[in-house]
């Protein structure tokens, strides 16, 4: 093990990781931006948008990131559509997220008793002030797992971005070992750092689970 | 859209398929032997015994935590270099993805397990039946209906999974396709975005019905 | 009572898939009147209680409320801040406290003030010998406790008409009386009632008049004194009798 090599190259692999935890991040939350907007139009089963919805989870759970990618980064060039490496890391890792965010929703409205949408109509509630005040928080709390599965599935699946040329984490790492020959060292480093990035979330998600459970109203642990 | 033509031309259709072939082989292999290892597996999670929880958990975790890609370079090339052994690529990747399929099918096998409530098995000896009946007549059926959905979704995964082997030099659907790509770059300049699209949904025809089944069964039996 | 009846139901009729679970239901309640609607289970009572505030959409007859049709095309949000209604499953919203849950309908769906809404809340909540809960989550609460508590929550909303379906049916039987009491406080104050239960002597105490219903019909509506003392139809009477132990033998 070549102690001197990981220090000189640890840095560059910070600030790799800082480049996968911001892709991952931005995705994240676009995807739950996305996710929420498929369950809503298919909670209030709003005409065509509900099927725009179904379809474009189905296209997106049953094909794989890196095809995706390389539509985008790849393909849409060539009929005159040029995006940069980021943007179709984020718009494929959206693509891929708002499709799993938004099953981890609909588990969660599906898991609040009818009993609840009925009290909160009878006391007069419209629609919208049901799902905000009785239906919503119920539905989030149940779907914090899945919800946290998927960030930590999301974060792993930054991984491949490396193949469009973005200079993530892998990048580096297959970077180094092609220059250096140094494979035991780079990549140690780069399983260090994803282990570093992706504990601490899952430490959080299993901790916050726990104190939901406790609090009488989670639901089991979904998978992606 | 002519460019879509690249895909007829010669026996690029056929070769194209024969990637998939590439993909569904790999992963129908790691399928199979993640379940057979996952029943072991998930048989062992149910142990009370700390360190054998321990290292299940550690398991676990690990191939939770650590993307796949990561786990196939470190397989492909750090084993190479450290113990100078060459291993295929697809050796590489079948080893990887039994090694996260049978953690996952584990945990799904012993979640099945322990879901199965306590009085089911009391009121069986209750009703005189004995401890293989009792298992074959109501907790293995029940524990059944538990685990397949789940288990068919893993599957689907592992198959989408597959895609990343091209990156440790597997020739498989997507590096195929790239093939085609750069073989046509001059003749077709466009046929980057149609075969992409094309592989797209093989993946698709793929894992889609597979999908299907489960959201079935998962209907049907929950 | 004034001449105008709060509720009038006509010919009302509810299949589900082919079935008919109603069929020509007709009656009417007046102003601080209490009706208490028997019969066996699956005979239609709670399929009816859920048309009176649009639960359920009836496919014929209709329901007038305060002399306004209520079934095609009414504003059903408005309907239900008149019409309040507890279920069996008490339903008390599990992410908030019991002041939580009794201000959210007062507070967002009438748009009155928040304070004043909680002084009366827990005025109300003394009432029922619940002060002390005022910050418990409903996790924390006894199943009587928490079926107090759906009953202030409805009461809150000052309904015109309180629709009950089968509230201490989910109780154990040392909880069912402090339940009961509250019911029976708010028909001593005139408070307009439809009741769903299976407590028959509970019926006869709070009952103005009982409606038997059977395979979604009426088959008898009497006051209650005639109806369990004296049923007409054979049908009633073989009910009741369910309901008396000395018929087993």
């Amino acid at each position: 093990m070549d102690f001197d090599f990981i220090q000189r190259f640890a840095p560059m692999y910070a600030k790799a990781a800082g480049l996968t935890l911001r892709i991952g991040l931005i995705g994240i939350a676009l995807s739950l931006v996305v996710g929420a907007l498929c369950c809503l139009a298919k909670y209030f089963r709003v005409p065509v948008l509900k099927q725009v919805a179904a379809v474009y989870i189905e296209l997106a759970r049953n094909t794989p990131l890196l095809v995706q990618l390389f539509f985008l980064y790849f393909g849409l060039p060539k009929v005159g559509v040029k995006l940069s490496a980021e943007t179709c890391a984020i718009t494929g890792l959206t693509f891929l997220g708002g499709a799993y965010m938004a099953e981890a929703l609909r588990s969660g409205l599906e898991a609040v008793d009818r009993g609840q949408a009925e009290s909160g109509m009878c006391i007069g509630l419209t629609p919208l002030q049901n799902l905000r005040f009785v239906i919503l928080p119920q539905a989030l709390a149940t779907a914090i797992p899945a919800i946290g599965a998927n960030a930590i599935f999301l974060i792993k699946e930054t991984s491949v971005f490396s193949a469009v040329a973005l200079a993530d984490l892998m990048y580096v790492a297959k970077d180094l070992i092609g220059m250096y020959y140094k494979t035991d060292e780079a990549l140690l480093m780069l399983t260090v750092a994803y282990l570093t990035l992706l504990l601490p979330i899952s430490i959080v998600f299993s901790v916050w689970e726990r104190r939901l459970r406790y609090a009488g109203f989670g639901g089991a642990v979904q998978g992606q | 859209m002519q460019d879509l033509a690249v895909l007829f031309k010669g026996n690029n259709l056929a070769r194209l398929l024969g990637g998939l072939g590439v993909t569904l082989k790999l992963s129908l292999l790691s399928v199979a032997l993640s379940v057979a290892l996952g029943l072991v597996v998930g048989a062992l999670m149910t142990l009370k015994n700390p360190v054998v929880r321990a290292f299940f958990r550690l398991w676990l975790e690990t191939v939770r935590i650590v993307p796949q890609l990561v786990l196939l370079f470190l397989v492909y090339f750090g084993l190479a270099k450290a113990f100078n052994i060459q291993i295929s690529g697809e050796t590489a990747a079948v080893a990887v993805f039994t090694f996260w399929g049978a953690g996952e099918m584990g945990d799904l096998v012993r979640g099945a397990i322990t879901s199965i409530p306590v009085h089911q098995r009391e009121s069986s000896a209750a009703l005189g039946l004995t401890s293989r009946q009792c298992w074959q007549y109501v907790l293995l059926p029940q524990a059944a209906r538990r685990l397949l959905p789940q288990a068919i979704n893993l599957a689907t995964r592992m198959i989408k999974t597959t895609s990343l082997v091209m990156l440790i030099g597997v020739v498989e659907v997507l590096k195929v396709g790239s093939q085609i790509i750069d073989a046509n770059r001059y003749d077709a300049p466009q046929a980057a975005v149609w075969i992409y699209a094309v592989v797209f949904f093989l993946y698709f025809l793929a894992c889609w019905p597979i999908s299907l089944v489960a959201g079935r069964l998962e209907k049907k039996w929950a | 009572m004034s001449n105008q009846p709060i509720l009038e139901v006509k010919h009302l009729s509810k299949h589900f898939d082919g079935n008919g679970v109603l069929k020509d239901v007709s009656f009417t309640l007046a102003e601080g009147e209490v009706i208490v609607v028997v019969g066996p289970s699956g005979c239609g009572k709670s399929t009816l209680l859920r048309c009176v505030n649009g639960l359920e959409r009836p496919d014929g007859g209709e329901i007038l409320l305060d002399g306004a049709r209520i079934d095609a095309g009414a504003d059903l949000v408005q309907v239900r801040r008149q019409v309040g209604m507890v279920f069996q499953s008490y339903d008390l919203f599990p992410h908030m406290d019991v002041l939580g849950n009794l201000t959210l309908g007062p507070v967002q769906a009438m748009k009155r003030p928040r304070l004043e809404v909680e002084a009366e809340a827990e005025k109300a909540l003394e009432r029922v010998g619940l002060a002390e809960k005022l910050h418990a989550l409903p996790r924390q609460l006894s199943g009587g406790q928490k079926q107090r508590v759906a009953l202030v929550r409805a009461m809150l909303m000052h309904p015109r008409l309180l629709l009950l379906d089968e509230i201490t049916a989910a109780l154990d039987p040392e909880m069912v009386r402090e339940v009961l009491n509250v019911v029976l406080d708010l028909a001593r104050d005139g408070m307009t009632m439809m009741i769903v239960t299976h407590e028959m002597r509970f019926a006869e105490a709070v009952a103005d008049r009982v409606l038997f219903l059977e395979g979604g019909s009426v088959l008898e509506e009497a006051p209650p004194r005639e109806f369990f003392h004296n049923p007409r139809t054979d049908r009633a009477r073989q009910f009741l009798d369910t309901f008396e132990f000395d018929a087993v033998k």
